[in-house]
């Protein structure tokens, strides 16, 4: 390292420009920031391993409850005992990696070395966009999936479950003879595929969501710590604040937060929340929220310094 | 190259930059020179967009910089040697940087064995000491093959042979006819480097001139004599249409006359001299007359008030 001599400035010429820098070459340098660094693999591996996990134990509980009382079997909704952890605490997880797209690089002052390489911002935060929504979608449907086939490889033989490629018919309610005595069921739940691949893929759009608001979040904080306990306090702590209000109408409000759509779209037994929009029109919502964070965090990346 | 017109930034209440106008000239070096917190950064900020100037425009070949097609081929600027992911490896910081203006891929490990990072291309720049980032962040700066140059106190913080490693670069980029522009608040280090001046304080322009310009400017370019009869010396002096004044102990500093007319005078007037020297301000001593009312914080040092510090025998150009 100790070279004192004056360097000598060979360098190749390069190749003559054509044209100028935009989206593309911006899009390549996201995805090789996101790849370069090890949180992301570590917040991925968390999220995959929480969501996965999770959905094991919960496939073994359900299982070893049905042993235990065969009652239990009634209305188990089997896809989202899958679905829940992931949905509960992977859009926790995958929070965390939404923020730190964006304040990672005001915590290590890395945006102004990004913005002077390229002072085209908007292009700058389109890039970051397109490349942290596929990469969080890719990976919330592949968690998504994996989560749902272990949960119910857990809970084979249980007589419960879910498919997605046969209908499921399961008992709606039992009623057991004495605290010892048999059991019988009466009326039924059939749970198409259908039902199942839209939980499956609706959950994982939702984290996605999530993930895109704490970038958004990010963008308007910059601040790590900051946008991660404005995640916490918009999906979490708001809704239970609202829980307190009377039930005459707080539903009328609750439907328009963010976690709303949590409640709808996981649910395959057809339990729906009557005070709630149906499950696309509920994620509709969550979506809205998304897109005018992102808008205001959009405006605020072009025209505060940087 | 680089037109600065009319630049104005204001910081809520405190103005950081007021109303600054320079033009960066072409193939040299020039200085940007003022006291902490004299606005160096934020005029450098101001130019590359970062900061949004409250009034003024600057541009970079008729341009304002985020309008270029390839800002890294044009300029090459580092601000700060610290402002990368200390998570990323330098190998993969260069590449991130180097993809944004389509730049060829080669290109990064032909700039890391040119700053000699070559063997440290894979390890994560957080372990990097100031030096080593230093020299990241000229790689980054050379990834374009820029024409213009900028770096803030590129030498803040080195050890001596960081210090001679930067020196030695700008003197080699610009005598490939690059320009440099190089702020400091060190007056010593631009002695050895830079060809032009732009000073401020307070945000304000102080001076805009060549470095020999500047040295003959300072009021301390004097002829120092010291002689038994300094009495006869000051009228013969007067006589041939100098000012000599009295600086103790039978010490005179002549004014408005070379060393050599001194010393004739003084020979033909059959005066003796015990000592005739140059007695040039050094630039530091020029910088810190300029710069004195513009000073953000005075350190009150009993003696020593800016402005009117001793002079002291020059000693230009003996620093390399």
């Amino acid at each position: 390292m100790a070279t004192t001599t004056a360097p000598g400035l060979r360098l190749s010429s390069l190749p003559p420009a054509t044209g100028r820098a935009g989206l593309v070459g911006a899009l390549r340098s996201e995805f090789t920031k996101l790849r370069s660094v090890r949180s992301t693999y570590w917040t991925i591996a968390a999220l995959f391993i929480v969501s996965v996990g999770i959905a094991a134990i919960a496939g073994f509980a359900i299982a070893n409850s049905i042993h235990n009382n065969p009652a239990n079997k009634a209305s188990i909704d089997a896809t989202q005992a899958s679905l829940l952890a992931f949905f509960e605490f992977g859009q926790l997880i995958i929070a965390v990696l939404g923020a730190l797209a964006i304040t990672s690089e005001y915590s290590t002052a890395m945006i102004r070395t990004s913005l002077t390489a390229m002072p085209r911002r908007g292009t700058v935060f389109a890039a970051k966009l397109i490349v942290f929504t596929t990469v969080a979608l890719i990976v919330s449907l592949i968690t998504s999936f994996v989560a749902f086939f272990v949960g119910q490889a857990a809970m084979s033989g249980s007589g419960v479950g879910a498919s997605l490629f046969h209908s499921v018919t399961i008992p709606r309610n039992a009623i057991q003879q004495g605290p010892t005595g048999p059991v019988t069921f009466s009326g039924t739940i059939v749970i198409s595929p259908g039902t199942v691949l839209t939980a499956i893929i609706g959950t994982a759009l939702l984290v996605t969501a999530v993930a895109l608001i704490a970038f958004a979040l990010g963008a308007i904080i910059r601040h790590t710590a900051g946008a991660i306990c404005a995640v916490i306090g918009l999906m979490f702590v708001l809704p239970i604040i609202v829980a307190v209000l009377p039930n005459t109408w707080r539903w009328d409000i609750m439907r328009f937060f963010p976690d709303a759509a949590g409640r709808v779209l996981t649910v395959t037994i057809g339990q729906q929340n009557q005070h709630l929009w149906s499950a696309w029109p509920q994620f509709g919502v969550t979506l809205i929220w998304a897109a005018v964070l992102i808008a205001v965090g959009a405006y605020l990346f072009r025209k505060r310094d940087a | 190259m680089i037109e600065v017109r009319g630049l104005t930034k204001r910081y809520g209440t405190k103005v950081a930059v007021n109303d600054l106008t320079f033009g960066i000239e072409p193939g040299k070096v020039t200085g940007f020179l003022g006291p902490n917190g004299a606005g160096k950064t934020t005029t450098m900020r101001l130019i590359l967009g970062l900061d949004y100037a409250d009034a003024g425009s600057v541009s970079v070949d008729g341009k304002p910089y985020r309008e270029l097609a390839y800002p890294m081929r044009e300029v090459g600027a580092l601000l700060d040697a610290k402002a990368v992911h200390g998570g990323r490896s330098a190998y993969n910081h260069l590449l991130c940087l180097a993809q944004t203006n389509n730049l060829p891929k080669s290109r990064v490990g032909e700039v890391l064995e040119l700053v000699g990072l070559s063997e440290v291309a894979r390890k994560r720049s957080k372990g990097f000491s100031l030096g080593m980032s230093q020299r990241l962040g000229i790689a980054g700066t050379l990834l374009g093959d820029p024409q213009v140059l900028m770096f803030d106190e590129p030498v803040n913080g080195l050890d001596p042979e960081g210090i001679l490693w930067i020196r030695n670069l700008m003197k080699a980029l610009a005598a490939e006819g690059r320009t440099v522009f190089v702020s400091s608040h060190l007056m010593a280090e631009m002695e050895h480097t830079a060809d032009s001046l732009i000073v401020i304080g307070k945000g304000k322009l102080i001076a805009d001139c060549t470095m020999s310009e500047f040295i003959a400017r300072s009021s301390g370019a004097a002829v120092r004599v010291r002689t038994p009869s300094p009495d006869q010396l000051v009228l013969a002096i007067a006589a041939k249409g100098g000012t000599a004044t009295a600086d103790g102990d039978g010490t005179l500093l002549v004014r408005g006359m070379t060393l050599d007319t001194v010393g004739d005078i003084a020979f033909e007037n059959e005066i003796r001299l015990h000592e005739l020297s140059i007695m040039r301000a050094s630039l530091e001593e020029a910088f810190m007359e300029l710069t004195a009312d513009s000073v953000e914080y005075h350190a009150g040092i009993p003696g020593a008030a800016p402005g009117n510090v001793p002079g002291a025998p020059a000693n230009i150009g003996s620093g390399v």
